[in-house]
């Protein structure tokens, strides 16, 4: 869930209660208010009407609640003193306009007493009162209006200022997707006063910092140890063909000779791939050439007829267009030789290869073992599918590795019984 | 003939000074850059074998010296580096050939021999063993004057035979002379076997006085018949 989204739920949660808790606090604070002000024309009543029948010659007593609203009875001197004035939440029966017959309707009643000409009355006053239920329901609908207000606010507030006070976060995220390790480009800086996101960019800084460093060691690391390895090894390996040539050896001593010939020779060839792949990952670009594929691909393939005709593997050619690029001419040579040959190696008797050439891209395809190699690990290094093979591992991962550097696209699938390895150029 | 070899590390001088004088060729030798660069200066040699990295400086240095009294013609660049920024460089200053460590002791050979050919016999790309001659710039071998026939593979396996002459050659050194660098598959030696074979029987048929000797069935040999 994205942040916006994120505080817009716990706001409106939040805001929820706190809207309700108001809600009801003003339901019983309108009550109050309504019931004074209703008590107060009650008093005002009051004393009208005890001023108006005390006037009077002869107090009418009046049991009935009609349009006057109040009933006037005689009591006797004991409940008259007893008595206080008293203001009730009750219900009458009442005709209103709009009824067709007379209902009961919640009304605020004062009971009081007084004494005329030595009697007592008891005077109860009525005024109507609104429904509480009514309140209520006005009340709710204005709330629930209330709070769509309120979120609908939120959600425009988040939008506009929120994200425009993240703005900064969200351009620095989209660089830190981008970044990769092996491109020099440090971070660009993010303009912003915030202070959180100024560390946090200071702090991601200082780690991408110290990851480069780890990275470019490590580099530096293989490439050393590799190069370092390469005098070492010519050594035991000439010292080996000097022996070979002494003419007093016997069978036994060749046959171990030769074994251990081979796995200096397979020692050689691992080293120098693996030089070859920490300069191409060191982006040792030198020259860049305008490199025709269609001739280069030609070319290899006359460097490798005899190769394939050994192997009975037939080689076809579509050109549909003519692809060029620039490119480092070396680069480009291993790349294309190393697609070529790991599609004549793997290949059967009497297999084919499909070559297809054009503006974007090239693609090989060969028969060859009827099983689907796997997609995520065909291009690692030291992947190898067969064990009796003295094969690197290493020849498809360096084409991956020089197509990484020109942002090539390369793909490999299955299809119709044949492994295809398709390069993708883009628009030049 | 006289070769100088430059070079720093012990064994690996003892190797190439060895193999060199299998082929009846007078080694020097220099394992730092002050004696390096006084022998290089003094003395004529038909080939100088240069490593880069010496102690005392670089080889790179002796190469401009040489340059500046027009020496450079004949000298191999054997560097651990395989960068070629130093290959270009190297070349650029005027260095024949540029080898990358490890090498075969053959290849080596090879590239002595094409260098110390071309300095004496200029421009001769002629290569003459007994009744053999192999003209590598028109990739053409002549076998008692008669035209013989070969693919390009079996054309680089052969040139490379008359190069080493009576030296062992193993399986796998041709092998990757055959596959070319970078690759990932040089030790498939089905094809290598099969190109021999076809190349012992054109020489044969064509009467050739060499043949080529398989060697415990750990490499190849040319011979004289």
């Amino acid at each position: 869930m994205k942040l916006l989204n994120q505080s817009i739920k716990y706001l409106a949660i939040a805001l929820l209660f706190v809207v309700a808790l108001w809600a009801i606090a003003f339901y019983f604070s309108m009550l109050n208010q309504i019931k004074d002000s209703i008590d107060e024309e009650l008093e005002h009543q009051k004393r009208l009407i005890i001023r108006n029948t005390l006037s009077d010659a002869i107090i009418a007593t009046k049991p009935d609640f009609d349009e006057n609203l109040y009933t006037l009875e005689r009591i006797n001197k004991r409940a008259a003193i007893s008595a206080k004035d008293q203001y009730l939440d009750t219900e009458i029966l009442m005709q209103d306009a709009d009824d067709p017959i007379p209902e009961l309707e919640p009304v605020r009643m004062l009971v009081t007493v007084f004494r005329a000409n030595n009697s007592y009355y008891q005077l109860k006053i009525v005024n109507p009162i609104i429904e509480q239920n009514d309140l209520i329901k006005a009340l709710l609908w204005n709330v629930i209006g209330l709070y769509i207000i309120l979120i609908l606010s939120i959600i425009f507030i988040n939008n506009f200022i929120l994200k425009k006070l993240w703005q900064p976060f969200y351009t620095f995220l989209e660089q830190l997707k981008l970044y990769k390790i092996d491109d020099s480009k440090p971070l660009s800086e993010t303009k912003t006063n915030i202070q959180e996101f100024k560390d946090l960019q200071q702090t991601v800084d200082e780690m991408t910092q110290r990851s480069v460093n780890a990275y470019n060691r490590q580099k530096e690391f293989t490439e050393n140890a590799a190069h370092e390895l390469q005098t070492p090894i010519a050594i035991a390996r000439n010292k080996i063909e000097l022996l070979f040539e002494e003419n007093n050896l016997t069978e036994n001593q060749v046959q171990k000779l030769t074994e251990t010939y081979q796995v200096l020779q397979r020692l050689t060839k691992l080293n120098k791939s693996l030089l070859l792949l920490s300069k191409i990952e060191n982006i040792q670009i030198m020259e860049e050439l305008e490199i025709n594929f269609n001739e280069l691909v030609k070319q290899n393939i006359k460097e490798l007829e005899e190769i394939a005709l050994f192997k009975k593997v037939e080689i076809v050619v579509a050109e549909k267009d003519s692809l060029v690029r620039k490119m480092d001419k070396s680069y480009a040579q291993i790349l294309v030789a190393n697609l070529l040959k790991n599609a004549i190696y793997h290949n059967i008797e009497n297999g084919k290869i499909e070559i297809l050439i054009d503006t974007q891209q090239l693609s090989i395809s060969n028969t060859g073992n009827e099983e689907k190699l796997d997609n995520d690990k065909i291009f690692n290094r030291f992947q190898k599918y067969n064990s009796f093979s003295n094969s690197t591992g290493l020849g498809l991962a360096i084409v991956k590795a020089i197509a990484s550097i020109y942002r090539l696209e390369i793909n490999y699938y299955f299809q119709d019984k044949k492994h295809c390895f398709q390069l993708k150029f883009g628009k030049q | 003939m006289k070769v100088l070899v430059i070079e720093d590390e012990e064994q690996l001088l003892n190797n190439i000074k060895e193999s060199l004088e299998k082929e009846k060729i007078l080694v020097e030798t220099a394992m730092e850059f002050n004696t390096a660069i006084e022998k290089a200066l003094i003395y004529d040699y038909d080939c100088i074998l240069l490593d880069i990295m010496l102690p005392n400086g670089s080889g790179i240095d002796i190469l401009k010296e040489l340059k500046k009294s027009n020496k450079t013609d004949n000298v191999i660049i054997i560097s651990a580096k395989d960068s070629l920024d130093d290959k270009l460089l190297g070349l650029e200053l005027g260095a024949d050939d540029y080898l990358t460590k490890p090498f075969h002791l053959a290849e080596l050979n090879a590239r002595v021999k094409a260098v110390i050919r071309r300095k004496n016999f200029s421009g001769n790309h002629i290569l003459d063993i007994l009744n053999v001659s192999l003209n590598t710039n028109e990739r053409e071998l002549k076998i008692n004057n008669e035209l013989v026939h070969l693919n390009r593979k079996e054309f680089d396996i052969l040139s490379y035979f008359l190069m080493n002459k009576n030296r062992l050659i193993p399986k796998s050194a041709l092998a990757e002379y055959v596959w070319g660098d970078h690759s990932d598959e040089a030790d498939n030696f089905d094809f290598i076997y099969y190109q021999i074979k076809n190349l012992r029987k054109k020489l044969n048929d064509a009467k050739a006085d060499v043949t080529i000797e398989a060697v415990y069935g750990m490499g190849y040999k040319l011979t004289e018949t």
